[in-house]
Formats: C-alpha cells, structure tokens, sequence
C-alpha cells in the first residue's frame, strides 16, 4: 500500500498535533486533577464541570467558542496576534490546541482516578520520615501518580489523532497545515472518485489506534510491576 | 520526656471527644493500652503532627511541638518522631534498601542513632533488601517499617498497633527485636495497642485509655497490682506482673527470682540466666491457705502477708498478697474468705500455679 505525498502529511500532521496537544495537557491536567482531588475550595464543583465540558457538547460547539475566543478579534485571540504575534484560528498550533482541549477531561480523569487510589497514608508516612510537601510530593505522590499520567497521556494521544469536529471548526481544513487524518478522510469522502483514498487512510487510523491501545496496555503492566503490584 | 494534653473533638454522628493527659517518661517505652476507639492511636497521630487537637500542648524534652495557646504547630517532618504503622506503610515503587533509606537520607545531619548495616543486622533484612513491598510477608514488611523508622534516627518512635495485623507466630518473630531496642535503651518509645502481652512485655510505664479519657497512669507493675481499674482487673487474665531475674535450673525448672520471693516455672522462654524477664501471674492462677498443705502439685508455696480483701464482682474478691516489697493478687471466692475467716495483717501461704502460665 503507498500513499501520496499528501496522504502521508494528513498522518504526520495527525501525529504532531496530537502529540503537541498531549504534551501542552499533560502538566496543566495534573495539576488541574490534583486541585480537584485534594483542593478544598469553592467553586469546585463548577471547575470541575468545566473542565469535562467538552465531553459533553458537541465539539462543533467546542470549536466555536474556541473561535469566538482565539479568533482575531476574540478576547483571547487579538491580544495573542497583536503582542507576540501567535495566531491560532486556522493554524496547525490551533489544530493542536483544539485537540488539547477535546482530550484534557480525559486526562484529568484518568489522573483523578490514581490520584483517588493512592493511598494518602504513604505521604503521612513521608512526613513522618522527615520529608516536606515538595519532597513528599516528588518522591511519593508523583510516582504513584505515574500510571494514571501516562494511561491518560497515552488514551489523549489516540483519541487527539481522530479529534474532528472541534479542528475543522476551528483550525479549518486546509491541507497541510490542518488536514489531520479525519479531516482528510472526511476531504476524500466528499470528493468524487475519493473512496481508495479514504479506505486506505481509515486503515490507518485503525492501525494506529490498535497500536496506541496495545501501548497503553504494555505500559500499564510495566509500571505495575515497577510500583510492585504484579 | 514527652509531654501530652490534649482535648479534641471528632466530627460525626459519634461525635467522640478525647480529653487526655499524661507524661511520659524517657528513655523507656509508654504503651498506651486500650480497646478500639478509646482514642490511642488519635493521641498517637496528635504526637506525631498528623492531627491538630483542637486545643492542648505537646512537648518532647521540653520543645513544644504542638500548643494551641501559642499557636505553634510543627509540621511532622520537622518532630523527628518517626512512626511505625499497623499497615506498615511501606512505598511501593521502592525496593527495601530504597525505603530503609528513605528516612536515612532525610535524617538531620549529626542526628544520633544506629546505621544502615546495623539497622539491616539487628532485623535481619539482608536476604530482602532488593525486593518490593509487594512480595513481602506481613513480618517482613513490618520488620522493614521498623527499620525505616529507625533509620530516620528520630528523636521518639511511635508505634501505632504495629503486631496487630500479624498472627501469633508473625507477633512472637517481631516482639524480641522491640524488647531488644528497649533494652538498648536509647530510643524513647511510645506504643499503641488492645493487646495486653505486648504492653506486659515491652511498657516501663502503662496508660490506660477509655473513652477518650486516661482512667490511670504509671509504672506497669504497680498498675497491674490494682483492683479498681476495670480495664486491667476485669480481665480474664488480670494478675500483677512481675520483672524476674532468671536463675538456674532446678529439677528441670526454671527458677525466677523477684524482689520477696522467687518461682519455679516449667519455661522462661528461651531467656539465657542473669536476665531479666517479665511473667504475668494471674490472679485467677493464685491460691491461699493457711499453713504450709503437706502435699501438692505446685512448687511455689511462698509465705506472704494478707494486706487487704477487695470486692471482685458479686461473689468473688481480690486478695492483695505482699511478698516483701512485691505484690500478689489473688483472686478467689467470698465464700472462700468466710470459711477460712481471713483478715487482713495475718499470713498466710500463697500457692502459686505457673503451668501454663503466661510469659509476659
């Protein structure tokens, strides 16, 4: 099976999307499951529907408000564009940060979930041994946290590359710099004659969303064994 | 010394209320004995830092770690007192060696107390130190806490019910190497349990709890010798303890000699002679007559003087037998007390039965 020149970009440009998405997310959703774990404050209820809005609204509606605040003149969007420059409607970076978005309530509950497991016994223990907050948190939290992390990184990384409706909408289709795979199969589908196109890349995706499960899964059993649970 | 006055209430439809003070002395172990929900292992949290009692002070060698009145509140890693957990609490994503030096490495620099290998030595850890939690048996894993708290050369070891998730083998596995960290004597211990061999075993000084209150305080084998402490005399097993010498053997008996007499008893464990070792006599297991019986199956007939009759129940009562500066209880029948019209002051003979009694 050979794919064309463009064929090839459309998966490329799904794989660094995706992956930029994943690694912006990664940090600010563990930071954002640990405020919603363990923070006591008001407004948590209501932060924490926020955060899992997108996975409730259509993404088309995703990608709107994204528009309206990242757009040019959006509040958001006019002061990006006119003080650093950085424009994201209709760009692969906002491809990407549409994708970020779509994916981050996954993530957040994966890590919630390690979070909710872990014993807060061990971090007493720590501090009875004579480690302090940051240490605590470096040497016991985070590792414990690990799995959670990287289940999240991995299941955000497979869904992100099949991220539709909130992209087009915002970042648009334009080939090369925001075609990603479904877009692209969306694209050929809509095209006369576009069947081969879109058979062959929709195997891709399958493929590739077979490797990401298998990833995940292998990853999982390796850090069970690490945290001695095997 | 460590001192603890707290008051403290829990939230909840219980709404319990802890109100305790005692001081403990150092070095030595303290056992805070009492049942479930008396409010031990709360009093243990408050001293190392993982409770903030609602009002109250505690002190260790006179530097407050916690008082309300002025506010002050240090933080556990700041108290040096290192904690050894029912559950153990070991890290799982840490091998053995990793979490015996986890308090090692954090442990204040000069700080006094025993090395990684002597640590590894004195509990036997050497053939586990590359494991993970995980693959650990209960003993282990509470050896291993042991030695974690050690290492982090704490100023006082706390140890909250660390034998009760264990069965009775685990137990007697673990239970010499507390009384031979007693013994060294450097480490002041405060020790949380509901099972009354290990206080017998390892408290210089016994408090007990009930209901959030301290019902009594002292040293274990005066406390022992008293009647009006439900907690210790409503048991089945109430009796005094007695801190015996270990002589030789005689007639395949094992002679422990105490302040005002000595037995013999069928076994003192596997203590060598010369030391020290603590036996429970049971109240229940102690009889008087008047004279010395001409036949009889125990070898402990020992002279003392009756000082005093207390009520035991409806129809029972405590004989408080002494034996030079020692103490006996004995526990019989007021029946028996009329038929033999004993009064306190006269002497009598207290027969002591140790077959089957209890190595405290």
């Amino acid at each position: 099976m050979t794919l064309t020149p463009e064929e090839w970009q459309a998966v490329r440009l799904s794989l660094t999307v995706s992956l930029r998405a994943v690694a912006v997310s990664l940090p600010l959703a563990t930071l954002m499951a640990l405020l919603l774990a363990r923070g006591r404050f008001p407004g948590r209820t209501l932060l924490d529907a926020i955060v899992h809005l997108p996975l409730v609204v259509p993404p088309v509606v995703t990608g709107w408000a994204l528009l309206l605040l990242f757009g040019l003149r959006g509040p958001l969007g006019a002061p990006l564009f006119e003080w650093f420059g950085i424009r994201l409607a209709f760009t692969s970076e906002g491809a990407a940060l549409a994708t970020g978005v779509m994916t981050f309530p996954l993530i957040v509950r994966a890590i919630r979930l390690s979070l909710e497991g872990l014993d807060r016994g061990l971090e007493d223990a720590a501090a009875t041994l004579g480690a302090g907050r940051l240490d605590r948190f470096l040497t016991v939290t985070l590792p414990l946290m690990a799995p959670g992390i990287l289940a999240g990184g991995v299941v955000a990384f497979a869904a992100g590359l099949g991220e539709f409706g909130a992209v087009i909408t915002f970042a648009s289709n334009v080939p090369g710099e925001t075609q990603t795979l479904p877009l692209a199969i969306y694209s050929a589908t809509q095209s006369p004659g576009g069947e081969a196109v879109a058979a062959r890349l929709a195997a891709i995706s399958f493929a590739l969303a077979i490797l990401g499960l298998l990833a995940s899964d292998v990853l999982a059993r390796w850090l069970a064994r690490r945290l001695g649970r095997g | 010394m460590l001192e603890v006055a707290l008051r403290h209430r829990f939230p909840g439809a219980a709404g319990f209320s802890l109100e305790a003070a005692f001081t403990a002395p150092a070095p030595g172990v303290t056992v805070l004995f009492g049942a479930s929900g008396s409010g031990k292992s709360s009093i243990l949290a408050a001293v190392a830092g993982l409770l903030r009692p609602a009002e109250g002070r505690i002190a260790l060698d006179g530097r407050a770690l916690t008082d309300t009145a002025t506010g002050c509140f240090l933080p556990p890693e700041a108290r040096r007192c290192a904690v050894v957990f029912q559950e153990g609490r070991l890290f799982p994503h840490r091998s053995v060696e990793g979490n015996l030096r986890y308090g090692l490495r954090r442990a204040p620099r000069g700080a006094e107390g025993p090395g990684f290998e002597e640590v590894v030595a004195l509990l036997g850890l050497a053939p586990l130190l590359a494991r993970r939690p995980g693959r650990l048996s209960g003993g282990e894993k509470q050896r291993v806490a042991l030695g974690r708290a050690l290492l982090a050369r704490p100023a006082l070891l706390l140890l909250d019910e660390p034998l009760a998730a264990l069965d009775m083998p685990r137990r007697t596995e673990i239970l010499p190497f507390l009384e031979a960290l007693r013994d060294t004597g450097r480490l002041p211990m405060l020790y949380v349990t509901h099972a009354i061999e290990e206080a017998d075993r390892l408290a210089d000084t016994l408090v007990l709890l009930e209901g959030g209150r301290v019902q009594a305080a002292g040293p274990l084998e005066a406390l022992t010798t008293r009647t009006d402490l439900p907690l210790l005399a409503a048991r089945r097993d109430a009796g005094v303890v007695l801190t015996c010498r270990v002589g030789g053997q005689e007639r395949g008996l094992s002679r422990l000699a105490f302040p005002g007499g000595a037995l013999l008893v069928p076994a003192a464990g596997d203590a060598p002679p010369g030391h020290h070792i603590r036996l429970r006599v049971r109240a229940r297991d102690v009889m008087v007559a008047r004279g010395v019986p001409p036949a009889l199956s125990t070898d402990n007939a020992l002279p003392a003087v009756l000082q005093a009759i207390e009520p035991a129940g409806e129809r029972e009562c405590f004989l408080r037998l002494g034996l030079g500066p020692s103490t006996l209880l004995a526990r019989v029948t007021r029946e028996a007390v009329q038929r033999l019209a004993l009064r306190p002051g006269e002497t009598v003979t207290a027969l002591v039965n140790t077959v089957g009694g209890e190595r405290g």
